[in-house]
């Protein structure tokens, strides 16, 4: 039997890591993209590690990290009460982890290709760091912040090593879409995967071509 | 009186260079620098604007410090109340013209300065549209008046003329004739174009490799051995031409184009697109009415 539960649960997981990185990817990208630092390369490589290393890898390390008995996890769980362990929690945190690169990129090379005379005319006008992002830089680099969102978002959606390992799998709290599907499939249960996966390939499909027709500027010759 | 003292080591496609350039200027005056490219005269611009941070010098204006090496103190370009047009213009493509120019007003002041731009350099029609439907001439008088909107002490502006043809060029040589009178500006001003130079500025700084090899007034600076003579004018050869035994020199003057009969001795070294003057002692031109 198909249940809404985990899909309804891998959209809230997507949306709220989604919105989360939105806000922290923003002055990472920032900073990658202006500043002359010696330690740039290697953060730039920390954040790019999740494209490139198995999810079960992260997962693992997480799991390690937040286990109430190791000083870390303890410390999360007596300061702060928070137990990340099997938790929906837990797979926001891993989950933006996971898609950092995905938001952090297309904004850094969003913002690094704009003509560095922006910033600059900004500034001699008096206006702040802040000002001058919020009303100059991120106006213009609306499709890099599209794709930004979209890819973390679908992203998000895709995972399955991470959330399996520090997830675990328990309904209604982290059984996502994805599981859902791999559960179905070793119960021998093919039509309610198959209902799953269509739907995930849809509502992905979907989203992707919203962004591909946005960016190429098929809506404004629409609208012209 | 505003003094400048800047010290810097360059690192440019053809290796290091050090700047080292010190001036005064008074208020209200309109100076040109002026010299070939790679020179530095877009740092020297940058450095005055608190963009770029010199190695060593000093900025007085008028008894504040917007740099001093010495005690360590470094304006930042937010509060030195420049106004900068650069070389590209550097419009915000998500604004209209007129948001762009609001953009550059100060906390507290008033929108007329606004409106009365928009009239002055006659924006009226352009002023909700975008800066990409626009030509390369009216963006430039876009960039020019939302660099005065924070009325600034200091106006610097990075060859914003060179890209345009001779007929835009004029028009806006005398919109900023107009505004540097009207907002009573300090302008510097790189140019590479005599004629511009010596209609528009009081002083000139020539830079050579990173260094003042001349400075003055236009006439002194591009007078060659201080010629004394009724009638003479600087152009750009165009071209030179044999003719029997005389030669054709093709110059521009100003917008006008004029042809001068030369010796073989007056043509050794002079190439197309070099500066020259043109002057005439014995004769008196003969100067009629054309229109009143």
């Amino acid at each position: 039997m198909m249940e809404w539960q985990p899909l309804i649960l891998t959209f809230k997981l997507a949306l709220i890591t989604t919105m989360i990185l939105l806000v922290i990817g923003i002055p990472i990208a920032y900073w990658l993209a202006f500043s002359k630092s010696k330690f740039k390369p290697v953060l730039e490589t920390l954040i790019s590690m999740p494209l490139v290393l198995p999810p079960t890898v992260l997962g693992f390390y997480l799991l390690v990290a937040f286990s109430p008995s190791n000083s870390f996890g303890g410390w999360l769980n007596e300061a702060l009460g928070l137990k990340l362990i099997f938790t929906f929690e837990g797979l926001v945190l891993a989950s933006i982890v996971y898609s950092l690169p995905f938001m952090v990129q297309p904004l850094q090379s969003g913002l690094s290709s704009l003509p560095i005379h922006f910033k600059e005319a900004a500034y001699v006008m008096g206006k702040s760091r802040f000002q001058t992002l919020w009303s100059v830089l991120l106006p213009n680099i609306k499709p890099s912040l599209l794709t930004g969102l979209v890819l973390s978002f679908a992203h998000t959606i895709g995972e399955f090593g991470v959330v399996l390992m520090i997830g675990g799998n328990i309904s209604g709290s982290t059984r996502t879409a994805s599981i859902a599907i791999y559960d179905e499939v070793e119960a021998l249960n093919y039509d309610t995967a198959n209902t799953y996966s269509l739907i995930l390939f849809i509502i992905t499909f979907v989203i992707l071509l919203v962004v591909y027709l946005f960016n190429g500027g098929y809506f404004k010759k629409m609208g012209t | 009186m505003i003094k400048v003292d800047l010290h810097k080591k360059l690192d440019t496609p053809e290796g290091s260079m050090s700047l080292n350039i010190s001036f005064e200027l008074q208020k209200g005056d309109f100076v040109t620098l002026f010299g070939p490219s790679g020179a530095g005269k877009t740092s020297c611009l940058r450095m005055l604007s608190g963009l770029m941070r010199p190695d060593a010098g000093l900025i007085d204006w008028e008894g504040k410090k917007w740099f001093d090496s010495r005690s360590n103190v470094f304006l930042k370009p937010q509060l030195r109340q420049v106004g900068f047009v650069f070389q590209d213009y550097a419009l915000f493509p998500n604004l209209t013209v007129k948001e762009n120019l609001s953009f550059a007003l100060q906390k507290g002041q008033g929108k007329e300065m606004v409106d009365d731009l928009i009239e002055t350099m006659e924006l009226g029609e352009l002023q909700n549209r975008k800066p990409d439907t626009l030509s390369g001439g009216q963006q430039q008088r876009v960039a020019l008046a939302r660099a005065i909107v924070q009325r600034p002490k200091l106006l610097l502006l990075d060859e914003p003329l060179s890209a345009l043809d001779t007929k835009m060029r004029i028009r806006l040589q005398d919109y900023l004739k107009e505004l540097h009178k009207r907002f009573e500006l300090t302008i510097i001003l790189v140019s590479h174009d005599v004629s511009e130079i010596l209609k528009l500025s009081n002083k000139v700084l020539v830079l050579e490799n990173g260094k003042i090899q001349k400075s003055g007034s236009p006439k002194e600076v591009f007078t060659v051995n201080q010629v004394r003579s009724k009638f003479q004018f600087t152009g750009e050869v165009l071209e030179i031409q044999r003719e029997e035994v005389v030669f054709v020199v093709t110059l521009l003057i100003g917008t006008n184009i004029v042809k001068i009969i030369a010796q073989e001795s007056e043509i050794q070294g002079l190439n197309p697109g070099d500066k020259v003057l043109v002057a005439s002692k014995a004769f008196n031109p003969v100067l009629q009415k054309i229109q009143s």
